[in-house]
């Protein structure tokens, strides 16, 4: 009490009791409203789901090693694309870091015994897996080939693959999406710990706010319109179809009202993860804290402003285009005040290089390229010149693979000692993520290439004259995959062998760190009184890497 | 922090005390109506933007709806608005027995509502006006009138969807108030479910004049 500095009781480095050996038996974790072991049945699925979009994703850089449509039909590749996109976008990032870490530390980092609404939660958890169901059934009936857009009318009235059941796919996986948004605001609003209050709350926290802003304002749009959708394939009723009298802008408007957002959702809390992991190992309060807050919240907001900037070529009136092309520009400054202010921490920080850093600061480097050639296709005259080339493909990887999956192995290496008492392997784990930085630039850079220079996206064949870039890319496809192989085993690994962790292995701020680990089901044997402010880091609060 | 007082049975494990449940739960169901705003707004949309294209079709749709039971039903609806304030304020009141009959009386309104929304459904099948297969409407703007109908159905289908889920909670309600478990001390769940059935409420009155009353005069 004298210091105020570290106010919560003398906590053993190791419980004998914790949420993992609480309960035991299948049906203990099958029924669990613990929001940990919710954390780790989501890691679990989106872990097998991961694998199946690299497995579509590994047999497309396959067919993209010879210019010639060998390996694949042209209908086979199309269903690819679609499968490799839907199940990245809907069953692994969009749930990735907010189902998994989100769900797993946030209550933690806000001092609440668990998320307001623990059987919510399990029913997400549920409603996931019910949409996962009805995507591995498309798998196994042939797949369906129409994008993961949808895009009307031949998602309508001329794919004759499985659309329907994919739509209700992702249509139940959207409201497993709503109700983590949802439990996630109400526990941010309501359940912090005394004396924690907004600008004392970790950024995670606040990137997770935002995130869960945009889950509740735009999923329930998607859920709709993809049920439009399928009314208008079953009855054959003009809704979309412009032949049958619909309007298939209205479509695309609808479809991006979410799924721009969507892009938030899933770059948002990788943002939040790189601000732990900056202040945590460079030892230094996040600079510029409360403008790293608010950009969340900018992101968030503007981020509803700019959809029809994927519509640039589709027909719409060129002066909405030119002010959707301004406000993309806009969404630009607050994700530069992130980098900028990331970066700024850096300076004179006290800098220790160790696996979750080297993630995060490959997101940050390649959520800048990232970033940066979104302004390419903001600008409305270059737009239509890489309109559906591999310039765009190039671009959403670098911010959606470089960013969010990057972050999410940050988090998770950063947590992984909290959420399981055991440290990984150091080493492998640095070669991983060496491995993964290169693999991923090998993989994608040279798509940037050849997408300026012409080559378009979602064909299985194409021009003799890209083939070098073409082996380059599925050659760093290859370094990727065991980049991100190696994390597997390791951290399988350590659950045996790993040596223990004690509560906190990173000396790092924050409430998560205070518990032990792995922490207790309620988290904290008392609630925590919160008297500092958020990355306050101090010399004398030690840490065995410093 | 409140371990002198016995806890009350309704206070979950993981809320300090019964005042942060309630606030959590009045939260939850705001972000929650939130989310339902943007659910049904896209067909809102969709509405306006047909509607100012083909206009003349939908004025001629509209006059196939029966605006005598859709007046019906405005007024069961509110009147069931009524009975849902009144029932949270008996649950503040701890009158227990003028609680059951408020939530009982909701439930009649609730279900008489989708009876007499059955009712025009029916008459809709029968007239042909059903979209798909069934549609036998013959006029020069037929596609169009079908297009009404389909936003028709999929609008009050989606609101019939929501006040099912709602009889279902009142039914929830009902057994619990028989219980005597609501009290001054204890009536988040009334209240919540209360704003959930305004909202649904407050949907039906957009729906009704944009559905039944274009271009009658």
């Amino acid at each position: 009490m004298t210091t105020a500095v570290i106010d919560v009781p003398e906590i053993p480095e190791v419980e004998k009791t914790n949420y993992l050996n609480q309960e035991f038996g299948v049906m203990s974790w099958l029924l669990t409203q613990d929001h940990k072991r919710i954390g780790i049945l989501y890691l679990l699925s989106v872990t097998v789901m991961f694998l199946l979009g690299g497995f579509f994703a590994v047999l497309m850089r396959l067919e993209l090693v010879t210019p010639a449509g060998d390996l694949f039909s042209s209908d086979t590749y199309n269903k690819l694309f679609t499968l490799h996109g839907l199940v990245m976008i809907f069953f692994f990032l969009i749930p990735s870091i907010p189902a998994v870490l989100g769900n797993f530390i946030l209550p933690i980092m806000l001092g609440a015994r668990d998320l307001a609404f623990p059987k919510l939660n399990l029913l997400s958890w549920y409603l996931y897996m019910i949409g996962t169901a009805f995507s591995l059934v498309v798998v196994l009936l042939g797949g369906v080939d129409t994008g993961w857009t949808f895009y009307t009318p031949f998602s309508t009235s001329f794919s004759n693959t499985h659309v329907v059941l994919m739509i209700i796919g992702a249509f139940v996986a959207g409201f497993s999406s709503i109700l983590t948004g949802f439990n996630f605001i109400v526990t941010i609003h309501r359940m912090r710990a005394p004396g924690l209050t907004w600008f004392r709350l970790p950024l995670f926290v606040w990137a997770m706010y935002a995130t869960s802003i945009i889950m509740l304002l735009g999923t329930p749009v998607i859920a709709i319109t993809l049920s439009l959708v399928a009314i208008e394939r079953l009855l054959h009723v003009g809704i979309f179809d412009p032949a049958i009298g619909g309007d298939p802008l209205l479509f695309q408007h609808l479809f991006w009202f979410y799924s721009h957002p969507a892009v938030y959702i899933m770059i948002l809390p990788a943002m939040g993860v790189t601000s732990e992991v900056i202040a945590a190992f460079t030892r230094r309060r996040i600079f510029g804290y409360k403008f790293v807050a608010f950009s969340s919240l900018a992101i968030a907001f503007l981020g509803f402003l700019v959809w029809a900037h994927h519509m640039f070529v589709a027909g719409i009136s060129v002066y909405s285009a030119m002010i959707f092309s301004l406000l993309s520009f806009l969404v630009a400054i607050p994700s530069a005040v992130k980098v900028f202010n990331w970066t700024a921490t850096l300076y004179k920080g006290s800098i220790s290089i160790q696996t979750p850093m080297l993630f995060a600061l490959g997101f940050i480097g390649l959520f800048l390229i990232g970033g940066m050639t979104g302004l390419f296709l903001a600008t409305m005259g270059l737009d239509i010149h890489v309109h559906d080339t591999y310039f765009i493909v190039a671009h959403f990887h670098y911010v959606m693979v470089g960013g969010s999956v990057m972050a999410y192995f940050a988090g998770i290496h950063y947590w992984w000692p909290k959420i399981t008492g055991r440290m990984y392997p150091e080493w492998w784990a640095r070669v991983s993520a060496v491995l993964i930085f290169t693999g991923f630039n090998l993989t994608f850079f040279p798509q940037f290439i050849l997408g300026y220079l012409g080559m378009p996206r979602r064909y299985h064949a194409y021009s003799p004259e890209f083939q070098i870039l073409n082996v380059m890319s599925s050659a760093g496809a290859s370094i990727l995959a065991i980049g991100y192989a190696l994390p597997m085993i390791y951290f399988a690994w350590s659950l045996k062998f790993g040596k223990a962790a004690g509560n906190n292995p990173w000396g790092a701020a924050g409430l998560e760190w205070q518990t032990t680990s792995p922490p207790p089901t309620e988290n904290f044997h008392t609630t925590p009184v919160v008297t500092w402010e958020a990355y306050e880091y101090r010399p004398e609060w030690g840490g065995s890497n410093v | 922090m409140s371990d002198t007082q016995p806890h009350h049975p309704a206070l979950k494990h993981h809320f300090e005390d019964l005042g942060q449940q309630h606030e959590a739960s009045t939260l939850g169901m705001w972000a929650f109506l939130t989310t339902e705003i943007m659910f049904f707004g896209p067909l809102f949309f969709a509405y306006a933007l047909y509607r100012s294209q083909y206009s003349e079709a939908f004025v001629e749709a509209s006059h196939h709806q029966n605006w005598k039971l859709g007046v019906t039903n405005t007024a069961v609806l509110i009147f069931s608005s009524l009975t849902v304030a009144m029932s949270v304020y008996f649950a503040q009141k701890n009158r227990h027995k003028a609680l059951v009959v408020a939530l009982a009386l909701t439930l009649v309104l609730g279900i008489a509502f989708l009876g007499i929304k059955a009712i025009e459904y029916h008459e809709h099948f029968e007239e042909g006006l059903f979209p798909g297969s069934h549609f036998t409407y013959k006029s020069p703007l037929a596609p169009r009138v079908q297009m009404f109908f389909v936003l028709y159905f999929v609008m009050t289908g989606l609101h019939a969807v929501h006040m099912i889920v709602g009889i279902g909670i009142f039914t929830w309600l009902l057994i619990r108030a028989r219980r005597k478990e609501f009290s001054l001390e204890y009536y988040g769940p009334v209240e919540v479910s209360g704003l959930y059935w305004h909202f649904v409420d407050i949907v039906w009155i957009f729906l009704f004049p944009l559905l039944y009353l274009v271009g009658r005069h």
